[in-house]
């Protein structure tokens, strides 16, 4: 859809264009900024990215961990400014775009390989 | 209590992320620079108010009564002509401009406007009413429900299938999130009514807290 260009004049300022090429199935670090009283720290979210959606400043990937056995998925905007860094950890192969079907699995069954050649 | 306010045009919807990280959905509304038309005073026409002009009209397009109102404030004819009442009469002058910065973040404001048409529509769409089961013999689907006691009249403000849409609404108590003078924007928190590129009046709110 074309948009406006005064809307794309407002977007365009809040894009972030430090943001690495990943997609679903890449393990990702994300440095997320967490305000705790009056001090900024940085907390670290690692996991799988089971799921991209949306495009411009819609822009959302949701981060899928297991942590002491209870899975947990945080959905990222993709420009949000609290998150102060993304880093991909590995690339991995899959032939989905949406890994819903990660949540049934768990242990062995919910690895992922790791892509054979590097994207880029 | 004193108002402001400010014409402009609805551009459509996106989201801004605000200081501390959370993404607000917004609608950005043009406000290319508002002329001051005609102001309006008790001793003359009764009661106070600023008539603002908004959006250029050709001269083409326009009667004589027109030209010579616009000529009373040195511009040209506008599409939009609205008067803003209970405002501050000092502050303002003839054929001054009235811009973006009248309202800066965090100020609450209401914004009235045209909404969509939706034409002829029944009582389950229009009303929100709920309708009867569609199987088992039913045979009431969709209709409007009973009018009431036999008095051979229907009771005015029975909801009843017809035109929706197309009313000047008001929505109050919305929030400012950004006033952009370079680019004659203001970005207000949520929705406001009627189509893109439809006009509409931005005035502070009525009974929201104004900082």
């Amino acid at each position: 859809m074309r948009q406006n260009q005064l809307i794309d004049k407002i977007n365009e300022k809040q894009l972030r264009n430090d943001i690495p090429d990943f997609r679903a199935g890449d393990s990702v670090k994300i440095y997320v900024k967490v305000v705790e009283g009056t001090r900024e720290r940085i907390q670290l979210f690692e996991g799988v990215v089971i799921k991209r959606k949306g495009s411009g400043i819609q822009a959302t990937y949701t981060v899928r961990k297991v942590s002491n056995g209870v899975g947990v998925e945080r959905i990222f905007p993709l420009h949000s400014p609290r998150v102060d860094k993304i880093e991909v950890v590995r690339q991995g192969h899959v032939r989905r775009a949406k890994l819903y079907y990660l949540r049934d699995l768990q242990g062995k069954a919910a690895r992922i390989r790791a892509s054979l050649r590097s994207r880029g | 209590m004193t108002r402001k306010g400010i014409l402009g045009k609805k551009v459509g919807m996106t989201q801004v992320f605000t200081d501390n990280g959370e993404l607000v959905p917004v609608t950005v509304v043009e406000v290319t620079p508002n002329v001051i038309m005609q102001i309006k005073t008790v001793e003359n026409d009764g009661y106070d108010s600023v008539q603002l002009g908004y959006a250029d009209k050709r001269t083409v397009l326009t009667n004589k009564p027109e030209q010579g109102h616009a000529k009373k404030a040195n511009t040209t004819p506008k599409r939009f002509i609205k008067e803003i009442k209970d405002v501050e009469l000092g502050d303002y002058k003839v054929s001054d401009e009235v811009k973006a910065d009248i309202f800066k973040p965090g100020d609450i404001v209401d914004v009235t406007g045209t909404t969509k048409g939706h034409g002829y529509q029944g009582n389950v769409h229009k009303d929100g009413q709920s309708r009867g089961p569609e199987t088992h013999g039913s045979r009431y689907h969709r209709r409007p429900g009973s009018l009431g006691v036999i008095i051979n009249r229907v009771v005015p403000g029975m909801k009843l299938p017809g035109r929706m849409g197309n009313k000047t609404v008001t929505i109050q108590n919305l929030e400012i999130v950004n006033a952009d003078t370079d680019n004659n924007v203001l970005l207000i928190k949520g929705n406001v009514p009627g189509a893109n590129k439809s006009y509409i009046t931005i005035r502070s709110a009525v009974h929201g807290s104004n900082k």
